[in-house]
């Protein structure tokens, strides 16, 4: 009984914390300080109730079931799933409470702060009621509220037009994604009787192949545009710059999850035989977002923007491990496909951190420059040494470096992709090359977008005046993000024990209930695959880098000549004054992997040259050059679905002549209609 | 005895390395009929560099200054992780194939950071360079280990080599074709032609040599000391894991000797592979190089699905 | 290829006639072993050159180029060429200084890291040469930074560009021009 309670107060806490941002709104600092320290509590107690569930329950942690209405069952539903979901969330909100404190002291006299906390707390609640909740209306409400409060996050800075766009397309992909999942929840009510996850989860043994097709695909759409796969990704690199910076952590960290969360539940948690070629979808797809998220972030100049498609890549390196799970799964592998959603969730933990982890320090940049152009920044490093030091730290986590803990999920995508390389089908043996190759590229190119960033960013001189008015980030900045950068290479070190942590969560889901789990115990906290084919440990690792590194460095710096002098001169230039303009930019940077990969970007190049004399065309008085990324999407996607529903509406409306008789005759038409269809 | 062979398993990488630098030094002198530096050149080039004074950029952040520990650090480390002459000494916590290029990656990452760091024009476009060729040639080096990994049914390099069934009819041209595709790759990472010259003053031909023209002293001797382990590395796992013949599979000194042994002449066929395609082939121009590598990428793709 | 190949292993090592040629490959061996023996003792056996063009008509660099090529092949002598002044022990300065290279020239001499030996190749380099008195010129590179030594010529000749070398590490290591 006492974890039904800890968990309404966790949600009471959040709902407090929402009702008492408005209440206090007429004061921006108490407002202020109230949401942040009430989400702050709120996300203790989540994760202190996720760890506790972790550790006093097996599988099932509590089911709670209230009818309010009859197809409306206030029912809720932990399981180990749900509990690692509301661990992550609680954690990444923590810190971006903490982050959020200081951050909205920028909206003083500006916005209501009150409306801030309400939206903010309302959107983590909604998260929590999202992966808790297991009745299909009760879901679709914590989703809309989810979706809603989060629109309202981000046209929050409501003076710049580009985010009210950015809201706007945000709001309208949302309710895209919504209208496909209501038509797989009415799909399952059908069969199912009810709303109920229990209820629907034995009508769907009996459903044909044909809707539990059909439930997939609308699923994988539905779902699809909240994570941010290609091509339903276009609202995400548009809603995460316009949001605060805490709220794109959020956003970018935790909800787009959501969306992957609710792929497992039902893939895995409703359905109990999955035909093969889901996982192939899921693969491909996964394999797309991935290689086309990076190369869409390696085009961009835009802090947050190159962010946001570093979103996409990764919920692609998690479809990955989603993909070749279910391929596994109906391949009847089951241990394999343990081990493959095991990769899944621990890329959706550890993307979770750096994610946020980069997003707030992103946000610090933009707080001191007030511009989200990274041609604009350059030589940061010295103007904010921690903020750089804690940016380092992400970008060599999300790269899939070790020893942090982006690697280590990516060897676990790795090593379930070569084991479906190793199957004998050679059509499936094809496809897992191909994803293989993928997820090399990708996170080789994730590596070519990170030096870029960082390089850009933090290192050389500073390519405006700007940078240099900047200061180093307040305490709370820092101190969530060197809490957030001090877990990213706690989770990389402890990656033996999360293996096994999240193998088991991943077999506690229904497919998996028949199968015999066999763990490989960790051996100096190694993470280890299934058959034992290959075995990494990170702590050693460390240690051992650890030591040759001081060794190195006492042995250079204090053995051999000791005597030296470090003179501190100018870079070497050849003669010629180094100004900002000669430093590689951004754009420069990328500009070999864009040309490279120009029949997939698409890119294209204006001149525009002014001449000095227009008889003699010689001597160039200005020359603009513009270079852009054709927004493929937009052409061959969105604008012909544009075209279609904009012909058929101009088709729609010819019945509509304003007349009032013309209308009461259609309703006695539908009226007769209606009669017969009775 | 053990302890004895990971020590001197430690140092092997680092003492030998400057060796092979100045053999490939040496055969490509020797084609164009010149004598040529001595082929422990490379060693007196680092210990001079060692004990001379530095001049370090007042626009250098402590990335710059630290950069050289870290990518000395990580060849280190590398060379630790791959079966070097003994593949007994199973190496189960680090010896992993995707473990070994993650760990030679952040190296690179962090030679690319401190190119950019001075603000130099040349160390921004050579770090660009640097990134766009190693990028490209990710998916090419894991597929090419992924064709033994397979066939040894692990990823651990150690235990790869122990198998040491590479040698049958039936694994012949996977094993072929990977190993060319690896060597696409050897190439391209360690910056040998046709896709960097390593003995470039030239700014539109350099890659490697453009990132580290800010260096100098010991930060210098370490990075050069740090690419010529990776080279190393590099022509080992070359040499060890696609032909693993003579390694030392028993803790006894004569089948270590005879591995090391074995290990220098492998090393030293591939050096002259090396050293006649740079003294034959002219350097490729950039935006040619990735059809190179994605050749690499389809041969050991073509590679697994034949085994 | 072969072919090409097969025909480098069979090039004798001498492959201009000596008769039409003033320069003997014994008195090259011979200067070169003498400089080897005093690279090895003074710079470990490595002697790192950047060439530093302050306005030069191309001649010394040609003959410098020369030291390079496979009949004179500085490098059996542990000299080579780096590419930058931050890499290098030892600046060879060619030109009479043009204005426009004087900041060039102190720049590179601010990057090499000490110790460092600066020398003047060529008559420009020493005191302006032919350039002399030029509006253009400054003169020589001592008028911008400290030269520990001239080689005199317009330009040197390869060969007397070793001798001087040689001359000049001898002087280095009776501690004339510089401690090292």
């Amino acid at each position: 009984m006492t974890i039904e309670i800890n968990f309404f107060i966790l949600i009471a806490l959040y709902v407090c914390g929402a009702v008492g941002a408005l209440l206090f709104r007429k004061n921006d600092q108490i407002a202020n300080w109230w949401s942040g320290i009430m989400a702050i509590i709120g996300s203790l107690w989540g994760i202190v109730f996720a760890i506790n569930s972790f550790l006093h329950y097996s599988k099932n942690i509590f089911t709670y079931d209230y009818s309010v209405f009859p197809l409306l069952n206030l029912s809720f539903h932990i399981d180990q799933l749900s509990a690692f979901f509301i661990f992550i969330i609680s954690l990444i909100a923590l810190f971006c409470s903490i982050y959020g404190i200081d951050y909205a002291k920028h909206f003083y006299k500006k916005y209501d702060l009150g409306v801030l906390g309400f939206f903010y707390h309302l959107f983590i609640a909604g998260m929590l009621l999202v992966v808790s909740a297991t009745n299909g209306l009760l879901f679709l409400i914590a989703w809309e509220i989810m979706a809603v409060a989060s629109y309202f996050l981000v046209v929050y800075d409501r003076e710049n037009k580009n985010n009210i766009d950015a809201g706007f397309l945000y709001l309208i992909m949302t309710h895209v994604g919504t209208a496909f999942i209501v038509l797989a929840f009415l799909i399952m009510y059908v069969f199912a009787g009810s709303f109920d996850f229990t209820a629907i989860k034995a009508g769907l043994v009996l459903m044909p192949d044909f809707f539990k097709n059909t439930i997939f695909v609308l699923a994988l759409i539905g779902f699809g545009t909240k994570a941010g796969i290609i091509p339903v990704h276009i609202w995400l690199p548009s809603a995460h710059p316009a949001a605060p910076s805490h709220i794109s952590a959020l956003m970018s960290g935790v909800m787009i999850k959501t969306g992957i969360y609710m792929m497992i539940r039902i893939f895995f948690d409703m359905f109990s035989s999955i035909p093969l070629w889901w996982g192939i979808v899921v693969l491909i797809v996964g394999a797309t977002s991935a290689l086309l998220g990076v190369l869409y972030a390696l085009t961009e100049h835009d802090l947050k923007r190159l962010l946001a498609y570093h979103s996409i890549e990764n919920i692609g390196i998690i479809l990955l491990g989603l993909g070749s799970s279910l391929i596994f799964y109906s391949l009847g592998n089951l241990t394999l496909a343990i081990f493959s959603l095991a990769a899944a969730l621990f890329h959706i933990l550890n993307h979770a951190v750096f994610k946020a982890l980069l997003f707030l320090s992103a946000g610090s940049v933009i707080s001191q420059t007030h511009t989200r152009n990274i041609e604009k920044y350059g030589g940061l490093i010295k103007y904010m040494p921690l903020t750089a030091f804690f940016f380092l730290i992400g970008s060599v986590a999300i790269s899939g470096l070790p020893p942090f803990n982006g690697f280590f999920s990516e060897w676990m995508t790795f090593q379930s992709l070569l084991q479906g390389i190793a199957s004998t089908d050679i059509f499936i043996k094809l496809i897992f090359v191909l994803a293989a190759g993928s997820l090399a590229l990708t996170g080789g190119l994730a590596l070519v977008c990170f030096v870029k960033v960082f390089g850009a960013t933090f290192l050389a001189r500073p390519r405006s005046e700007i940078v240099k008015q900047a200061k180093e980030s307040s305490i709370l900045f820092s101190l969530s993000m060197g809490a957030l950068a001090t877990i990213c290479l706690i989770f990389g070190i402890a990656s033996g024990y999360f293996g096994i942590l999240l193998t088991k969560i991943s077999a506690s889901l229904n497919i998996f209930q028949n199968a015999t789990l066999f763990f490989n115990e960790s051996i100096n906290g190694s993470l280890i695959t299934p058959n034992g084919s290959a075995t990494v440990s990170a702590p050693l690792w460390f240690i051992v880098f650890a030591l040759i590194l001081i060794l190195v460095i006492f042995w250079v710096k204090f053995l051999i000549n000791k005597n030296q002098i470090i003179k501190i001169g100018a870079t070497w230039d050849c003669g010629i004054n180094l100004n900002e303009r000669m430093e590689i930019t951004a754009t420069g940077f990328s500009r070999s992997i864009v040309t490279i990969f120009s029949h997939i970007l698409r890119p294209s190049i204006q001149h525009e040259v002014e001449y000095n004399d227009s008889e003699m065309r010689f001597l160039h008085k200005s020359k603009i050059v513009r270079l852009e990324i054709h927004d493929v999407y937009q052409t061959y996607f969105y604008q012909p679905i544009h075209k279609l529903i904009s012909i058929l509406s101009s088709k729609a409306k010819s019945i509509q002549s304003g007349n009032i008789n013309i209308y009461i005759l259609y309703i006695l038409i539908t009226l007769i209609f209606i009669l017969f269809l009775l | 005895m053990t302890m004895f062979f990971w020590a001197l398993q430690l140092i092997f990488v680092p003492l030998v390395s400057p060796f092979f630098i100045g053999v490939v030094r040496k055969i490509k002198a020797k084609l164009q009929n010149r004598q040529g530096a001595s082929i422990f050149q490379v060693y007196r080039d680092l210990w001079k560099m060692m004990r001379k004074d530095e001049v370090i950029s007042s626009d250098a952040s402590w990335v710059f200054r630290q950069a050289p520990f870290i990518i000395f650090a990580v060849t280190i480390i590398s060379g630790l992780s791959i079966p070097i002459f003994a593949s007994f000494l199973v190496n189960s916590l680090t010896g992993d194939l995707l473990m070994v290029v993650y760990t030679l990656a952040l190296g690179t990452f962090f030679l690319a950071l401190a190119g950019m760091d001075t603000g130099s024009a040349f160390g921004g476009f050579g770090s660009s360079r640097e990134m766009t060729i190693s990028a490209l040639a990710e998916g090419g080096f894991i597929l090419s280990f992924f064709v033994v990994a397979l066939i040894a049914g692990t990823t651990n390099l150690f235990t790869i080599v122990e198998t040491n069934i590479f040698l049958t009819a039936k694994f012949f041209l996977p094993i072929t074709l990977a190993f060319i595709g690896f060597f696409i790759v050897l190439l391209a990472e360690t910056g040998r032609f046709p896709f960097d010259n390593p003995a470039t003053h030239l700014e539109l031909t350099m890659v490697h040599e453009a990132m580290i023209l800010e260096y100098s002293g010991k930060r210098l001797a370490l990075i050069e000391w740090a690419a010529a382990n990776k080279f190393f590395i590099f022509l080992i796992l070359g040499a060890n894991i696609f032909f693993p013949v003579g390694i030392a599979q028993t803790a006894d000194f004569k089948a270590i000797f005879i591995g090391i042994v074995v290990l220098f002449f492998k090393a030293f066929i591939l050096c002259a592979i090396i050293g006649l395609i740079e003294s034959v082939m002219a350097k490729f121009r950039f935006f040619r190089l990735p059809d190179l590598l994605i050749t690499s990428f389809i041969l050991s793709a073509i590679a697994i699905s034949l085994i | 290829m072969l072919k090409l190949l097969l025909k480098i292993l069979k090039t004798p090592k001498q492959v201009i006639p000596e008769t039409t040629f003033s320069v003997k490959t014994e008195e090259v061996v011979v200067l070169g072993e003498k400089i080897k023996d005093k690279v090895k003792k003074l710079f470990n056996g490595s002697l790192a050159i950047r060439q530093v063009d302050a306005g030069s008509d191309n001649a010394c660099e040609q003959e410098l180029v020369a030291l390079s090529n496979a009949f004179y092949d500085i490098e059996r002598f542990g000299i080579h060429f780096v590419a930058s002044p931050k890499h290098a022990d030892m600046l060879m300065v060619t030109g009479p200084v043009t204005r426009n290279m004087a900041e060039a020239l102190r720049r590179a001499y601010d990057a090499t890291p000490d110790p460092k030996i600066i020398i003047a190749v060529g008559d420009d380099a020493i005191n302006g040469g032919i350039f002399k008195g030029s509006y253009a010129t400054l003169d020589g590179i001592d008028s911008v930074i400290p030269v520990h030594y001239g080689i005199p010529g317009n330009p040197p000749s390869p060969k007397t560009i070793l001798a001087h070398l040689l001359n000049i590490l001898e002087k280095i290591e009776q501690n004339k021009i510089i401690k090292r």
